[in-house]
């Protein structure tokens, strides 16, 4: 009895479904490499010498203004990161840790947010954005998002396993409210950090509908906006170039997961079993 | 003393608590309410201010032909996508949790689609279903079968959006499995080894049962999504042909945002609103059930 128990035929049969699978799932992203690297007239002819090029990426940059628009999604993404930090950290602090009146329906209260996101809201939260003169900016966009209830929700849960005892030993020390929190519940709640951090910025690199309402100009318009209008078929663009833009926008997170698969899924994980 | 300093608590506790509570209030709850109330006045104009008008929208609703439409679209696109993207999840959950050869890259195939902006992979999709050089018709065409407009024909559209949401769904709900496989005890398969009992005996018996909670906790996710997702129908389809792939969200967007109709969108919204308190009150009972069982 040595090592690997032998495969049966039957497991051979299972190994192959599961790969043909993987094959499968893999298939846009293959086929977007494809068109996206090669001229124009093999985008739906397959043959295995084509030439290779990266003329359509210059093509798609020069025809859409991606410089722009990754600014604005990297601008969005980080200001609404760190807004969500800072408000979910002292949200869950306070449902963690302090005692005071009406604390288990304010909690309820913000896990309705669960339920009913922000996208469903849309026509309500547009009338609010342009009574605060917030119409067509990056605030707008994000602060919707802000005050994020699953933040709170899996900060509070981090924040309650926390010994009572190292904080005792931080008060004792003469530390205040907010210095305990910056020097015991924050550094221990950092895979926590990591892993919403991880979540929240794919979510927001990949939103689109919020996005696509609340902008209407060049110096708003995420990324996902502007490829939508960039790939729309009415612009008359061909699939290789099509290819080459969605390869552009998609670019940073798809490498980003590549190299920290590992940590891509143990952060999602990580949120989802809360 | 020790009074002051509960008091102290009260007051920092709500301090903490505000600046979130200020953001969640004026973009949910607030919202959530304004949306129920516009949902009986009139849309106001330049000339006309929005008055109170009762069930009007509400029967105005229920007269119109696309908002039935909608509806049961977005009813089969559930039934269409949910049993289906549970069971391959559960499915790619247990192969990648198993002795897969070269498995970190099997999971990595069947995960990349969560992290793909839904807007940038229907580029990709249409490409797929584009009739006659479309991928799926360059396949069809190899083995003889007739090119088909798989986005143009009422019949099949709806069914092309079940399966680009089964794709990026999957993976997604596999992680929440794979998470609960791996809290298994691995004693409980040595056992049921031992006592003879075949894999799928197994599953059914003992794994399936164990993961119901995950189960639950993806069937909330998956319904919500159900009505949350739609960015794929702005490349795909903008809910053609003739409404044959438009879903309840992009109705509302479009009455809000091309038709300026901001009562009906509102009206419509409430019955969005409906349906998730419908889903929330069902995962309550759920839990609730739960608990007694324990």
């Amino acid at each position: 009895m040595s090592g690997v128990a032998r495969r049966t035929p039957w497991d051979w049969a299972e190994i192959a479904a599961a790969w043909l699978l993987a094959g499968l799932w893999l298939m846009p992203l293959i086929y977007a490499f494809w068109a996206a690297f090669h001229p124009p007239e093999y985008a739906v002819n397959f043959k295995l010498l084509a030439p290779l090029t990266l003329q359509n990426f210059a093509e798609a940059w020069s025809q859409a203004p991606f410089a722009r628009y990754y600014f604005n999604t990297f601008v969005l993404v980080t200001s609404v990161l760190a807004a969500q930090f800072v408000l979910c950290t002292l949200a869950a602090y306070a449902f963690a840790r302090f005692v005071f009146a009406g604390r288990d329906v304010a909690f309820a209260l913000v896990l309705v947010q669960l339920m009913i996101m922000p996208e469903v809201l849309i026509v309500e939260n547009y009338r609010t954005m342009s009574r605060l003169g917030l119409v067509d900016t990056i605030t707008g966009i994000g602060l919707p998002y802000m005050a994020s209830a699953f933040g709170i929700f899996l900060l509070r849960q981090t924040f309650k396993t926390v010994p009572k005892e190292l904080e005792e030993a931080a008060r004792v020390e003469g530390c205040s409210w907010l210095q305990i929190l910056w020097k015991v519940y924050v550094p221990l709640a950092r895979p926590t950090y990591v892993a919403y951090g991880l979540v929240s910025v794919s979510y927001h690199w990949n939103n689109f509908l919020w996005p696509l309402v609340i902008t209407n100009s060049v110096g708003t318009r995420p990324l996902t906006v502007g490829l939508a209008i960039f790939g729309a078929p009415e612009s008359g663009v061909d699939w290789s170039i099509i290819s080459a833009g969605t390869l552009i926008a998609v670019a940073p997170l798809l490498i980003a997961f590549l190299l920290f698969q590992r940590q891509f899924v143990q952060s999602f994980m990580h949120a989802g079993i809360k | 003393m020790k009074r002051s300093e509960t008091r102290i608590a009260q007051v920092y506790g709500w301090l903490l608590l505000l600046p979130a509570a200020v953001l969640l209030i004026a973009f949910t709850h607030y919202p959530t309410v304004a949306t129920l109330v516009q949902s009986f006045f009139s849309s106001g104009t330049a000339t006309r201010p929005s008055a109170f008008v009762g069930a009007e929208n509400y029967r105005f609703m229920v007269a119109d032909e696309v908002f039935w439409k909608v509806l049961s679209n977005n009813i089969w696109y559930a039934l269409g996508t949910i049993p289906v993207s549970i069971a391959l999840a559960v499915l790619m959950a247990i192969w990648v949790n198993g002795r897969l050869p070269a498995r970190s890259v099997v999971r990595m195939a069947y995960f990349t689609p969560t992290i793909l902006p839904m807007i940038a992979v229907a580029n990709i999709w249409l490409f797929f279903y584009t009739p006659e050089i479309g991928l799926i018709d360059q396949i069809g065409g190899f083995f003889g079968l007739p090119g088909h407009n798989w986005l143009g024909d009422p019949d099949t559209v709806l069914g092309c959006l079940i399966v680009i949401t089964i794709w990026k769904e999957a993976g997604f709900f596999m992680i929440f499995y794979l998470a609960a496989l791996q809290s298994l005890p691995p004693e409980l398969e040595e056992a049921a080894r031992l006592e003879g009992a075949g894999r799928w005996y197994f599953f059914r018996r003992v794994t399936f049962p164990l993961l119901m909670p995950t189960t639950l906790f993806v069937l909330i996710n998956a319904m919500i999504n159900s009505f949350k997702l739609v960015d794929h129908l702005f490349i795909l389809t903008k809910g053609g042909p003739d409404n044959a792939s438009a879903l309840l969200l992009y109705y509302i967007y479009e009455v809000a945002f091309s038709f300026f109709d901001e009562a009906y969108a509102a009206t419509l919204t409430a019955v969005m609103l409906l349906a998730l308190a419908v889903i929330a009150i069902g995962q309550f009972l759920a839990l609730d059930k739960r608990i007694h069982y324990r």
